[in-house]
């Protein structure tokens, strides 16, 4: 059990840390999400004592980490794939480790063959790829076989099947009774990996509930109706046939909870005329991007191009994600903005920086593989789905990582 | 407690495990085993060259150590390594997750690194000795002749608190390139420079290198010290006590 009060962090006038308050119960995977620089790395540092908090305090086990007899045995973390001596080897690197709390040799090997790694255990680290740096640190997470586990990003370069494998290793971690909190940006990966969600943004808490209370809160679908006058009739209507209604800024409704032939079948029985009927979906990686919106510190600005490229028209389709845009719509609502578009029914193919999807498709063991899936019944012309549907042979799940391939030994 | 055997003994494997300690342990003492020679081996061909003064005051055992003052060089560098290498390599935040006691992680240490250096800084001032006294034929003098084994045996000291002060500053400073930046330009060129310029003479002797190279020298320098060999290297102890003081100072209060 982690549990932080009131922890802040300041540095000089920059608060990289705001009164932050949360538990991390075991049993669970926590995860813990936020934009670059909200401040998860710092929470992480001052949970392992490598920080001291400017006020309120964290313990694990009810203890300030300093304070904690034998540490290792007790809390394992990786919080840097690179926080190695890149002149030792992997081997050696995991041996001191070891002897600081009293593990034996034989733990240091059994830990490289979990991860991995026994076939470069003798190389230098400095050679070793993201993906390998990853898996030695995690390798030095598991190797007091403690009962907290903190794993700052964890699945950063690793490949589809590294992410696989981490996922599983959480998930086992957890259903053994562990605490394990988990730090990520990216949604999409927490959604499959986490029981319970963090999120923080600019160093201040934005949520802390379950993922199952995060996707019925969050990720609801929901239809736009555009009529060509606003019809009261057709609002009260819906709301008292259970939907819940919204004007949009543009004048369209936005109706959720209530199936769209639904919505036609009311409205043909109003004689309300309908310009648009079309279903949405906000995706977990949406929800999350409009919460966090507010608190991102590194954004992105269009790439202008000025000089660089003479400009050719731009084949319309490509700019709206694969869905046709309303004939209705004024012209400007289209252009691509930097912010995340509201018309967009669902992530473009190539998504926000998500990893690979393959993986996210080829887990039957994660908690809510249809979490994803748009609820509402949607022609699967106009939404192109966010995640390919999982194949039905796909393998089970591998207990322990298989060991490098000779490709990646060789990199 | 401040020292631990866990401790103790993961600094053993991480000392031996990288090849800088090697690498500039055994420079060290080849540079100046060498140089020590080939100075002796200069000296007693030249000897009669020398000026009256210079051979009544000549040292026969300091001559065979005239080679440290490049030798330390390499010493300074597996000093800062050890220390600051945590740092430029991140594995800071690994070693104190592992050992929130942050005195027992560093002065383990130090005391690992502090070992490892005197047993190196020992063979290399008595290899240093036998070898000059060998190559300064007529010229030499005997482990048994008065004051002699004490500067031996200070030869080997000096150079384990070369390292140790290296290793204070370098956690003080955290980085090896300032600290190197910082410490080699001081001990190569600034001690030794203002140590020959007369009015800076006076505070140069207190510089510790300046104050520590005393406990080498047998016949005691003819510009009237204000103190003897062992209060040079007391001198440099001190150096050495608020360099470790202010590394742990930094060590304990500031974020990893």
């Amino acid at each position: 059990m982690i549990e932080a009060v009131g922890l802040t962090k300041r540095y000089g006038v920059k608060t990289a840390v705001d009164n932050l308050t949360f538990q991390v119960r075991p049993g669970a995977v926590t995860g813990f999400l936020g934009p670059n620089g909200s401040g998860k790395s710092t929470t992480m540092r001052m949970i392992l004592g490598l920080d001291a908090p400017t006020s309120g305090q964290v313990t694990v086990g009810g203890r300030r980490f300093r304070d904690l007899p034998n540490a290792p045995r007790q809390v394992g973390a990786l919080l840097d794939a690179k926080a190695v001596h890149g002149g030792r080897s992997a081997r050696q690197h995991l041996l001191c480790l070891a002897q600081l709390s009293g593990i034996p040799a034989r733990r240091v090997d059994e830990v490289l063959g979990v991860v991995g790694l026994q076939e470069v255990a003798h190389r230098r680290s400095k050679g070793f790829s993201l993906g390998m740096g990853q898996r030695l640190g995690i390798a030095g997470a598991l190797l007091g076989d403690p009962q907290v586990l903190l794993f700052d990003e964890p699945v950063n370069g690793l490949d589809p099947e590294g992410i696989h494998w981490v996922r599983n290793l959480m998930r086992k971690l957890a259903g053994e009774g562990r605490t394990v909190f988990v730090s990520s940006h990216l949604m999409s990966e927490m959604a499959l990996t986490a029981d319970h969600l963090i999120v923080i943004g600019r160093g201040q808490l934005l949520a802390d509930m379950s993922v199952k209370d995060f996707i019925a809160r969050n990720s609801a679908g929901y239809a736009r109706v555009r009529t060509p006058e606003t019809s009261e009739k057709l609002v009260r209507a819906l709301s008292e046939a259970g939907a819940h209604v919204q004007p949009e800024q543009d004048g369209a409704l936005r109706v959720s909870g209530l199936a769209l032939p639904h919505i036609s079948d009311l409205a043909f029985d109003l004689g309300v005329r309908l310009h648009e009927l079309s279903p949405h979906q906000a995706s977990l990686e949406e929800a999350y991007m409009r919460m966090t919106q507010a608190a991102v510190d590194y954004r992105s600005t269009q790439d202008q191009r000025f000089g660089l490229q003479q400009a050719g028209p731009v084949p319309a389709q490509a700019q709206y994600g694969g869905y046709p845009p309303p004939h209705a719509a004024p012209q400007h609502q289209w252009q691509p903005a930097p912010g995340p578009n509201p018309y967009q029914t669902a992530p473009p193919p190539q998504g926000f920086g998500a990893p690979p999807a393959g993986p996210v498709g080829v887990s039957p063991a994660g908690p809510h593989p249809g979490a994803m899936a748009p609820p509402v019944a949607a022609p699967p012309t106009a939404v192109p789905p966010a995640v390919p549907p999982p194949p039905q042979d796909a393998p089970p799940a591998p207990a322990a990582a298989p060991s490098l391939s000779k490709r990646e030994s060789e990199s | 407690m401040i020292f631990t055997p866990a401790v103790l003994r993961s600094e053993w494997t991480k000392v031996r495990s990288v090849s800088s300690t090697m690498w500039t342990l055994a420079s060290a003492l080849l540079v100046t085993v060498a140089l020590s020679a080939g100075l002796c081996a200069l000296t007693n061909a030249q000897f009669d060259n020398l000026s009256q003064q210079d051979r009544l005051t000549f040292d026969a055992a300091g001559t065979s150590f005239s080679g440290m003052f490049l030798g330390q060089l390499a010493v300074i560098v597996f000093g800062v390594l050890v220390v600051a290498g945590e740092y430029s390599s991140g594995m800071i935040r690994t070693s104190l997750a592992a050992v929130p006691q942050r005195a027992a992680f560093l002065f383990s240490k130090l005391a690992v690194a502090t070992a490892l250096a005197f047993v190196v800084g020992m063979v290399t001032s008595f290899a240093s000795f036998f070898l000059g006294q060998a190559l300064l034929g007529s010229h030499r003098t005997g482990i048994g002749e008065p004051g002699v084994l004490r500067a031996v045996f200070g030869a080997g000291l000096y150079m384990t608190l070369i390292a140790l002060f290296s290793m204070g500053v370098a956690a003080m400073l955290r980085s090896p390139l300032l600290s190197l930046g910082i410490l080699m330009p001081f001990f190569f060129l600034i001690s030794t420079i203002l140590a020959a310029v007369p009015v800076a003479k006076d505070v140069a002797r207190y510089f510790p290198d300046q104050a520590g190279q005393k406990i080498m020298q047998v016949v005691p320098s003819s510009d009237g010290s204000a103190y003897g060999p062992w209060g040079g290297l007391g001198i440099m102890c001190a150096w050495v006590a608020v360099a470790l003081l202010g590394g742990y100072l930094v060590m304990s209060r500031r974020d990893a």
